[in-house]
This record gives structure tokens, C-alpha cells and sequence, in this order.
């Protein structure tokens, strides 16, 4: 078992920077979601973890090891990958079997770990078929009882939901939480999706430009984002965002979510409706206001608004969030 | 009928026929007329030429000459479809690197498919030469001295053989080449990771599948061997010691051979090579195909 420590960790492409100087300590058994549009160096960053890439600059340390000079092999890891990396000419079970196989363990004993792999997965009916005979969520779980037949320190994950469906997307966040709960490895899982970052890591690193933006368990960062990025990247809708002055006197952007929208009868901006989406439990009512700026409310309210009718716009005070307008850096009010 | 079918039966046949026009020409006709010359004996050249039938086949397959000439052709398969396939997916496998200048590289070996076997045969005949040879002159080995490779009864076919090589390393390189391209990254990534080497990699995740491509290099290969001729007529023209290299193409077309003027007798053998040649390939699908996976 082993935490994961990144020292000032670059990647440099020939001129592009696709991780710039990141500093993070994963914890052991901690289940790290490294969050990130695409681009953002979130799988360079797993893959200098895994050993595919060489860190141009910082150290990477697995337990108690530095690892920047060990091989994939030696650094007690399992990697899951978007496409599964399936080999289609072996049955599941030879599959499961493979990273064991590599390692010269013998027959026997293999058969045993994937078969137990194989259960913990529900994959036992499926070992003597190959991967082309398998569904998408079938060849998902192939790939993750082949990452913890070894039982791995680390596990390392490259977005493996995001080839399933929703519904599928939904039962199999619940299974890795699950599993993760049961393997007792540190997980770390890249994702650009922030529903599976919110409902899964146990901590979120949000990632932009090969920066490291913000760190901290989902909730936290979602209540307090450290930058205007962090609080438009995670939220559906985004978070609004008021020129300085517009909702309330000062120099700082404010930054409110859509749930903390206030539509009254009297408040400091008026703005039109323009489109009121209903969800079924909720609504979200799109405004305009005057200077053509769009404003996102959510509210569970079935009389709420019409479109084309005048409406108020207003927001506590504790729910306003400031940002600095030169930087886009959080200021405590 | 009705008649909008015979005009859409009639449309059909309009569009198939420049096809069957250029199959029919260059194909079928040839095969006809090559089946019906194979029951005759003699008529080269406007000779006379008499009915024989089905007898002949049977006179053909008793015969020493082609008896000798399908051993021949044979173990040149044997010495040239192996070695090539080996050869073409090595030099495939090293060029299949992000490295700076691998294209150069990859011009280099592929270069052989734009040389005909002409001149492939040429620079091997100047390359062998046992006087101003440049590898007899170059490589310390008594044989490729006065009479030369090309003319040791022992040495003759497997010289052929390294010509033949040669000139089709550049089209199993290029097909190796562009099945290697279609395995996916992850696959290799994966098994690093899992800890698989080199060796294994290449044993668990490049020959399998490259499987499909494999499987026509060693058709293509094989039929590309039995046919061989130009190589045979060029470097030579059978011999030594008669026949030593003569193969079942160089029977039927070499103007050495015993039957060179012989059209029906060289029908019979063309006709008897096109069966052996579907049989093998036959052959081959059946066997390698169970092993291949397709992606």
C-alpha cells in the first residue's frame, strides 16, 4: 500500500507545456480525481505516474520510493485505459490473467487470482469468451479485474466510464466506489466529467493548462473554488458571474450558482426571461439582463416565471463569491 | 418479365460490362484457350499440332522434367516465403519507431517495390559477378569465386532465392508496415505496464495482430514464388548443369527448357501449375486461417 507524492512535476512537448510545476501529495487508499478539461494535462500527468512518460522536471515518488527511473513494472501499479486495451485474440480469462502471466507467475495460481478477480466483478460466465463477444460495460470490468488481479498499490484510471452510456455510467460510478472501498489501493482517476469527480473522489485536483488550480474534497472545492476557472468548470449550469458593480458596489467579479439565484419582486438588476427549461424536479430559468449578459437560476418552484416577463435578480450575500478581475483568484469578501 | 425488369436487367449488364469485357479479354479468354491448347501436343509457331486430350495431363505428371521442376519450385518457396515474411515484419518492426529520421529509413526499405525484378536481377548479376563482382571482391568466401554463386550447382536456387528476397522485402515491408500501424498504442502501453518486455510484447500483442496481414504476406509470398521467372531467366536461364534451377514457370516459358516450343505440352504445365497454385493457397487459408484473429 502507498500514497503518491508529484515534486514540482513538468512535462514539456518540445515548446508546449502540458504540466507545469505540479505539487501533489496523494494519500494512501485516498481515491484522487484529477478533473480537467481536455488538454488540461490530466493524462500526462497519470501517465508520468505510470512510467509511459518521462518527467521533464520534479520527482515522482510511490510510497517510499522515487520511481522517476523505474520501470512501469517495478512501481506496483494497474492502469485502466479509455479504450479498455483489451487484447481481442485472448479469452477474459487470459486476459485477467495477462499482467500475472508477464510476471512469470504460474498456471495455477493465475487461474485462481483471475477466477476471484473475475467473481468480485460478476465476470465468472464470461471467462471463456473473447472481448469482441462482450458488451461495452462487460469489456469495462474485463479491464478493471485485469488492473486488481495483481493487487496493485496504485491504481491508475484514464477516463474508463467514458465510453459506457449514462445509465451504464451511473451503476458502474457506484461499483468503483465500491471497489475501491474493497481493493484498499489509492486510486487515482482522471476525468473531464464532474459528476463522476463530485460522487467519487475522495479528493478533487482540478486541473487547467497544465497548472494545478485547486485541491480538496469535491464538496469544498464546489463551495469555495479557489479560481472563476474552478467555479465555471464545476457546476451544470456554471456558476454566474456579475461584472464588478453590477449585483453590489466594489472592484471584485461576483460569482454566484444558479441554485443561489434569487428571482424577486424587487432586487438591485432587472432582466427579462428568455427560456425556463423544466427538468421535472427543477427548473432552470434563463434571464437576460440588460446589457445582453445571461443570468442561470435553478429553482425547484412550479409557478415560477414566465418567458418574456420582467423579473428581479438578487442573491444572499453569504451565496456571493469574489474574484479578482485581473487574475480570476478568489478574495475572501 | 415485366418490362421494367428487362430494362433494369438490361442496365445491369450495361454496367457490368466493361468488366466482363477486360476480364473477358485478359482472363478468361487466355484461361480457355490455354485449357484447350493443353489437350494438343506440338504447335509452336504455326506448327501442326495434334489432338492428345486428357492423356497428356497424365504423360506431364509422369514426367522427370516436370517432376524435377515442381522440387525445384518448391524448395525455392521454401527458401524465399519463410526468410522474406521473417525479414520483411524484422525491418517493419524496427522502422515502427517515433524516432527522428525513421522516414529515411522507411524509404530505404521499402525502396525494392518500385524495382522490378529486371533490374533487381541486373544489380544482383553485377553484385555476384565472379570477377568484378562487388561482394565477391568485398566477402572472403571461396565460393563466390570463378564460376561463381550462379553457377554452383549447390549455391544456384539459394542465390536466386536472396534475389528474390531482396526484391520483395520493399512489399512485405510496406504491408507489415501499414498492419502494424493498425494495432493500437493502448495494447503495447497496457502490457508495459503489466509488465510485459519486449519480447513478449511482440509474441502477445504484434504477432496476433498482425495476424490477418501475416496471413496474406504468406499467400501473396507463396504465389509470387511459385511464378518465379524473370529472376531464373535472367541470372541463369535454368542452369547450372541443365536444370538445376529450372522451376515449373521456367518449363513452360524458359528458352532453355526442354519443351520450349512445345505449346500444347506448355499448356498442360501452365494449367497443372494454376491448380497447384490454388490447391496450396487453399491450403493455406484453411490452416492459418483458424489461428488468425480478426480484429
Amino acid at each position: 500500500m502507498a500514497g503518491v507524492r508529484l515534486s514540482n512535476v513538468s512535462k514539456r512537448f518540445g515548446e508546449v507545456t502540458a504540466v507545469d510545476n505540479v505539487v501533489l501529495d496523494i494519500g494512501d487508499r485516498e481515491f484522487m480525481v484529477l478533473l480537467g478539461p481536455s488538454g488540461c494535462g490530466k493524462s500526462t500527468l497519470l501517465r508520468m505516474i505510470a512510467g509511459l512518460e518521462d518527467p521533464t522536471d520534479g520527482e515522482i515518488w510511490i510510497g517510499e520510493q522515487l520511481v522517476n527511473d523505474v520501470a512501469p513494472k517495478q512501481r506496483d501499479i494497474a492502469m485502466v485505459f479509455q479504450s479498455y486495451a483489451l487484447y481481442p485474440h485472448k479469452t477474459v480469462q487470459a486476459n485477467i490473467e495477462f499482467p500475472l502471466k508477464a510476471r512469470g507467475v504460474g498456471v495455477r495460481e493465475r487461474g485462481h487470482a483471475a477466477r476471484d478477480a473475475a467473481q468480485l466483478l460478476g465476470l465468472s460466465e464470461l471467462m471463456s469468451r473473447k472481448p469482441g463477444a462482450l458488451s461495452g460495460g462487460q469489456r469495462q470490468r474485463v479491464a478493471l479485474a485485469r488492473a486488481i488481479v495483481r493487487n496493485p498499490a496504485v491504481f491508475l484510471m484514464d477516463e474508463p466510464l467514458s465510453n459506457l452510456d449514462a445509465k451504464l455510467r451511473g451503476e458502474t460510478r457506484a461499483e468503483l466506489i465500491a471497489l475501491h472501498q474493497r481493493v484498499e489501493g489509492t486510486f487515482i482517476y482522471v476525468t473531464h466529467d464532474q459528476v463522476e469527480a463530485m460522487t467519487m473522489g475522495t479528493r478533487v485536483a482540478v486541473m487547467q493548462r497544465g497548472l494545478l488550480e485547486q485541491v480538496g474534497p469535491p464538496q469544498e472545492v464546489y463551495d469555495r473554488p479557489a479560481s472563476l476557472f474552478v467555479a465555471q468548470f464545476l457546476g451544470t449550469p456554471p456558476m454566474n458571474v456579475f461584472q464588478p458593480g453590477l449585483l453590489e458596489p466594489g472592484e471584485h467579479l461576483v460569482g454566484v450558482r444558479p441554485e443561489h439565484i434569487r428571482l424577486d419582486r424587487e432586487g438591485p438588476l432587472t432582466a427579462r426571461v428568455a427560456l425556463v427549461e423544466a427538468l421535472g424536479y427543477e427548473r432552470l430559468i434563463t434571464c437576460v439582463l440588460p446589457n445582453e449578459v445571461r443570468v442561470v437560476a435553478r429553482t425547484s418552484e412550479v409557478d415560477g416565471p414566465r418567458e418574456g416577463e420582467a423579473v428581479f435578480i438578487d442573491a444572499e450575500p453569504r451565496h456571493r463569491q469574489h474574484f479578482d478581475v485581473e487574475t480570476g483568484k478568489r478574495v475572501e469578501a | 418479365m415485366s418490362r421494367t425488369r428487362t430494362r433494369e436487367a438490361l442496365l445491369a449488364f450495361l454496367f457490368l460490362l466493361p468488366a466482363l469485357v477486360l476480364l473477358g479479354v485478359f482472363v478468361f479468354y487466355p484461361l480457355g484457350r490455354t485449357i484447350w491448347l493443353g489437350l494438343y501436343r506440338g504447335g509452336g509457331f504455326g506448327g501442326a499440332k495434334t489432338y492428345v486430350g486428357l492423356q497428356q495431363y497424365w504423360d506431364v505428371l509422369q514426367s522427370n522434367e516436370f517432376r524435377h521442376s515442381l522440387g525445384v519450385t518448391f524448395l525455392f518457396a521454401l527458401i524465399t516465403v519463410p526468410a522474406g515474411l521473417v525479414i520483411g515484419l524484422g525491418l517493419a518492426v524496427l522502422a515502427d519507431k517515433h524516432l527522428r529520421g525513421m522516414r529515411f529509413f522507411r524509404t530505404v526499405y521499402s525502396s525494392t517495390v518500385a524495382t522490378s525484378v529486371a533490374v533487381a536481377s541486373l544489380i544482383w548479376l553485377v553484385l555476384l559477378q565472379p570477377q568484378i563482382g562487388v561482394l565477391t571482391n568485398i566477402l572472403p568466401f571461396e565460393v563466390l569465386k570463378e564460376p561463381g554463386l550462379l553457377q554452383d550447382p549447390t549455391w544456384a536456387l539459394p542465390a536466386l532465392g536472396i534475389v528474390s528476397i531482396w526484391a520483395n522485402a520493399g512489399f512485405t515491408f510496406i504491408i507489415m508496415t501499414a498492419g502494424l500501424q493498425g494495432i493500437p498504442r493502448d495494447l503495447y502501453e497496457s502490457a508495459f505496464v503489466d509488465g510485459a518486455g519486449g519480447w513478449r510484447r511482440f509474441t502477445n500483442v504484434t504477432v496476433p495482430l498482425l495476424g490477418p496481414t501475416i496471413l496474406f504476406a504468406v499467400v501473396v509470398l507463396t504465389v509470387r514464388a511459385l511464378q518465379t521467372y524473370a529472376e531464373i531467366d535472367i541470372l541463369t536461364g535454368g542452369g547450372p548443369q541443365g536444370d538445376v534451377t529450372t522451376t515449373v514457370t521456367y518449363l513452360i516459358y524458359g528458352r532453355n527448357s526442354v519443351i520450349a516450343f512445345d505449346t500444347g505440352l506448355q499448356a498442360t504445365v501452365a494449367v497443372l501449375l494454376f491448380l497447384i497454385m490454388l490447391v496450396v493457397s487453399l491450403i493455406q487459408f484453411r490452416g492459418l486461417e483458424r489461428r488468425v484473429h480478426y480484429g
